[in-house]
């Protein structure tokens, strides 16, 4: 009788607990680039999100998750139709995956002001870490300038007395060319913007050898960087002047530009061969599972849903805690792959940074090598005017 | 020497242009039609190029293979689509061929994945020369002009001296008579779209080693070729030739001089360094409203 | 026969008023604001109509005008919630606020523009035409990419919209109504006007130039006044974007947006008065739902409108209302 009392007891916790456990999974909507010269960008970070649940086996931090993947075409009104249908539709409470800027000032101050959560995996424009932060955003990759100013200081700390700056004529262009200025001590040889997306340096390049710069910094994303690299290459002023900057070399445009980018000086805030178990464990697993070396970009995907599963876990898959949420995303309390990883008050990563160099891979590709840490726990420059 | 060499710099971007604008215009001028897609056929053409030259580690190979290629795929789509809109007016033929870019777009990125190519200068060209007074210029820029002074050539040559060119002419000026000579205009129109697309195809082999090779790469040099052949007068190939120098030119030494041009007339510099990049990213824009401001058909009017 | 031809829209125009009411009842509130952006995409479509259907100019560069417009509203909404000056005056918010002073500047400058450049580019035609309004929408988009003091090539982000006394437009329902109406009133208008001799003068310009000249018709004036009036509906239809989505950037006004406003008209139905409208709402929805299903959702919108312009000469609204009526 006892027994029986006993098992009947059971029987009905365990009935009682099947429909919490049964909870509907927590939905994750990520808007992000999959089209354009600039999709690859999103299928990193995509892929490295998926990653992360995957090897949870459909979970993050112990609690089930659904990701609902959008392409926004790097079209900000694209961005605001998926973080409406996203909210309004699947109700979801955490948005992420955003890749540029300009899509993020689309939906970032308008949903955050609607109490959704944005984990940003890249961008991180200024003022968004500045006057406009939030208490419902927060970036796990860096502010836009970081890792300009980590070549700066990388060039003060070489000596360059006599640096040339490139950069395209748009918002991202000029925040780095200031985070580059804002450490970089020496002169400016000279200093050009271009034409976003332009294909064609010769006209640069040749007004770069005449001005005859100890290094050049340059800050061309995507294509733009390849255009340029190869073309510098060609010109054989690669001989000479070293290039330095803080795009154009991940291992996705690496693959494409080839030898023309050895040597070149890049930063950022991880890097392929960094030898903690939390990042050998996801370099190894992403090369499983998509047969590429992972990029930085996917790495900040990875650590943006670990993030997202350390709070999770805090809150047992319970979103309507919203502080709670907050709190437990404010702590960051998961091992990052990039090693030291916390937020600043603006919500923006506080973490060391480093230079990198390209250099031949053992498998006959080009990848990227740690070379020097240049920052010890760095945050950005607009922290100070954000008031949360 | 600076000017020199921004003036070569220029000199080289318009003949790269040339080698697109040159098909297009052909097109253009013989069967009427506007093909906003010529620069998906430019996209191809790099990709095959680039495909077959890291396969097979010859670049000969990867022209050989590139050029049928983007000729065969301009033929097949002039056969299906193209040749049903001669009669129609430029909208549809603007928003057809608008659809076709999308697609080329979709489809490259769905075979090739969104990963730019990888593509290198051949080693014979690789390096730069010496020309006179120190000026170090890379070989393989100084191919691109030799490429594109031979195909303006041989166009000439196409167009003056032989029997096809003739023909060719002919069937634009006065189609049904040329039709009752017993000439198969369909299959000649075929072939005029094959040799225009052929030409884009070649004007992306000769950008892979310079250009990242990636999907989409068509668009951004396709708005530059319309302003080329609306310079230089629509449906003339030695208006294209000029039209295109000109915008090389002018693109060039507004990109080179502006700034500091902005910079003499400004106090604060950034501002003028911006104001000037702001200002030489238009200066094609402006240079082709000034132009047919002047002369409403450009430079060279084909015909009327 | 007459009262037939009046079921179908006045059934669209039903649908188009309880549309609100409607998606509440199906729980898909969420396609509110892309059935308010369809109105305002009809809106600007519908203009481009007006010089590219009945009047034949091909205009590869009418988002600028959106752009303007959008503009205009943009950076007056932005100084006034920042409480900052323009051009070095202050401007007190109730009053600038109000749509009633931003959406007429903005109409007047989009017109103005198309003043100026349709001087231009009304010399030329056909391909020239195409480039030349490409090219001025080109110069713009690149001022506006270097505008720093804007956000530059990011856009400014916007706190809430216009005000219009009465009504509360930061209510996506109320807004949308508004769109609804502004939408009916433009469309009616343009129906007057090309019934009168203005638009039957502006019509014949597209056929034959030659013989409205011998009849001692000058069409540039015609030309001009319709471009002007074509681009001051567009800068509208900016001026209501940019409320709508609380956010202007250049992107507004990219070449591709051009591109996209030509298809609405082409696929709705060209020199058709509801056809871009219907256009707009297809190709807006169709994105939407095709996007769900495929990354490469591209691959099959390039061969759906290769289609459209080989098969549906009269767009879906010739093909759905005008059966056997076709000429």
């Amino acid at each position: 009788m006892k027994r029986f009392f006993v098992f009947f007891s059971a029987l009905c916790l365990v009935l009682a607990a099947l429909p919490a456990m049964a909870v509907q999974p927590v939905k994750i909507g990520m808007i992000t680039t999959l089209s354009t010269k600039a999709g690859y960008l999103g299928e990193e970070i995509r892929d490295g999100f998926q990653l992360a649940i995957d090897m949870e086996n459909g979970r993050l931090g112990g609690i089930p998750v659904k990701l609902l993947v959008g392409d926004d075409g790097r079209k900000p009104e694209n961005g605001r139709r998926l973080a409406e249908r996203f909210i309004q539709k699947d109700h979801v409470k955490i948005l992420t995956g955003l890749v540029f800027s300009n899509v993020a000032m689309a939906v970032v101050p308008k949903v955050v002001r609607q109490g959704i959560f944005v984990i940003s995996p890249n961008a991180g424009p200024s003022r968004l870490a500045g006057k406009g932060c939030n208490k419902n955003y927060f970036n796990v990759s860096w502010q836009t300038d970081n890792l300009s100013e980590v070549i700066g200081q990388y060039a003060t700390e070489q000596g360059y007395r006599n640096v040339f700056i490139i950069a395209p004529n748009y918002i991202a262009g000029k925040d780095n060319v200031a985070g580059f200025k804002r450490y970089y001590k020496g002169k400016v040889a000279g200093e050009l913007y271009t034409t976003l997306g332009q294909a064609d340096y010769a006209a640069e390049i040749a007004a770069l050898r005449s001005a005859a710069p100890d290094a050049v910094y340059f800050f061309l994303p995507g294509g733009m960087g390849i255009n340029f690299l190869k073309q510098y290459a060609q010109s054989g002023l690669s001989r000479d002047i070293p290039l330095m900057g803080p795009a154009a070399t991940d291992e996705r445009l690496l693959h494409a530009v080839g030898a023309a980018a050895l040597g070149v000086i890049n930063s950022s805030q991880w890097c392929v061969d960094f030898h903690t178990p939390a990042n050998e464990r996801f370099v190894t697993a992403f090369i499983k599972k998509y047969g590429r070396t992972p990029t930085l970009f996917a790495s900040q995907g990875y650590d943006a849903a670990r993030l997202i599963g350390s709070a999770l876990a805090a809150v047992k898959g319970d979103m309507s805690r919203t502080d709670d949420f907050r709190r437990a995303l404010e702590k960051a309390d998961f091992t990052s792959v990039r090693g030291t990883f916390r937020f600043g008050p603006n919500h923006f990563p506080i973490q060391d940074f480093y230079v990198r160099r390209v250099m031949a891979a053992k498998d006959g590709g080009y990848t990227n090598r740690m070379l020097k840490k240049v920052f010890n726990d760095h945050i950005d420059a607009y922290v100070g005017q954000c008031k949360m | 020497m600076l000017v020199f060499e921004q003036i070569l710099n220029g000199l080289q971007l318009g003949v790269m242009l040339f080698l697109m604008s040159a098909g297009l215009t052909l097109v253009f001028g013989i069967m009427r039609v506007i093909n906003l897609a010529h620069g998906s056929f430019y996209m191809i053409g790099a990709y095959v190029a680039a495909t077959v030259t890291a396969r097979t580690g010859s670049f000969l190979l990867g022209v050989a293979a590139a050029l049928p290629a983007a000729a065969l795929t301009g033929m097949l789509v002039e056969f299906l689509i193209l040749r049903r809109l001669y009669h129609r007016d430029h909208l549809d033929q603007v928003l057809a061929t608008f659809g076709l870019i999308f697609f080329f777009n979709e489809l490259i990125r769905m075979i090739w994945g969104r990963s730019p190519l990888f593509m290198e200068v051949p080693t014979r060209l690789a390096g730069s020369v010496e020309l006179f007074g120190g000026l170090q210029y890379p070989v393989y820029r100084l191919a691109i002009i030799l490429v594109g002074i031979l195909v303006a050539l041989f166009l000439y040559l196409l167009f003056s001296r032989t029997r096809l060119g003739m023909r060719i002419r002919a069937g634009a000026t006065n189609r049904e008579m040329i039709g009752a000579l017993g000439v198969n205009i369909p299959l000649l129109y075929t072939l005029i779209f094959g040799l225009g697309t052929l030409l884009a195809g070649l004007a992306g082999v000769m950008a892979g080693p310079l250009f990242a090779v990636e999907a989409g790469m068509g668009d951004s040099v396709l708005i530059l070729t319309f302003v080329v052949i609306v310079i230089g007068g629509i449906g003339s190939v030695r208006g294209a030739f000029i039209g295109a120098v000109l915008v090389g030119l002018v693109d060039t030494l507004a990109r080179a001089f502006l700034p500091e041009l902005f910079r003499l007339l400004l106090a604060s510099p950034s501002s003028a360094d911006r104001m000037g990049a702001a200002l030489a990213s238009m200066s094609v824009y402006i240079f082709m409203a000034l132009v047919l401001s002047v002369k409403p058909a450009g430079l060279f009017p084909a015909r009327e | 026969m007459e009262v037939k031809k009046y079921i179908l829209p006045t059934a669209i125009l039903c649908l188009g008023l309880l549309l609100p009411q409607l998606l509440d009842f199906f729980g898909l509130q969420y396609l509110l604001s892309l059935a308010t952006r369809a109105l305002i995409y009809g809106l600007a479509a519908s203009s481009l109509n007006l010089i590219l259907g009945y009047g034949g100019l091909v205009s590869l560069g009418h988002a600028v005008f959106m752009g303007i417009g959008g503009y205009t509203a943009g950076i007056l909404l932005y100084h006034i919630q920042a409480g900052s000056r323009i051009l070095g005056l202050l401007l007190p918010g109730s009053f600038w606020n109000s749509a009633l002073i931003a959406w007429p500047l903005a109409i007047v400058l989009a017109a103005l523009f198309a003043l100026v450049t349709g001087l231009i580019s009304l010399r030329t035609r056909g391909m020239h035409f195409i480039m030349i309004t490409l090219a001025f929408a080109q110069m713009v988009y690149f001022f506006f990419t270097s505008l720093d003091a804007y956000g530059g090539s990011d856009g400014i982000s916007l706190y809430g919209r216009n005000t219009l006394p009465g009504l509360d437009l930061d209510n996506d329902q109320v807004f949308y109504y508004l769109c609804l109406v502004i939408l009916l009133i433009v469309l009616f208008l343009m129906h007057r006007i090309l019934q009168a001799r203005f638009g039957r003068a502006f019509i014949a310009g597209r056929e034959n130039i030659v013989r409205l000249q011998a009849l001692g018709i000058a069409p540039l004036g015609y030309q001009l006044s319709a471009y002007c009036l074509s681009g001051a509906v567009a800068g509208l239809a900016g001026a209501l974007l940019v409320n709508q989505g609380e956010f202007v950037s250049p992107d507004i006004l990219h070449w591709t947006r051009s591109g996209e406003l030509m298809v609405m008209v082409l696929v709705g139905g060209m020199a058709r008065l509801f056809g871009p409208v219907l256009g707009a709402v297809v190709l807006l929805f169709l994105e939407e739902y095709l996007a769900m299903y495929t990354d490469h959702w591209m691959v099959i919108f390039g061969p759906f409108l290769i289609l459209v312009v080989l098969f549906g000469r009269s767009g879906l609204y010739g093909l759905l209302f005008e059966k056997g009526e076709r000429s």
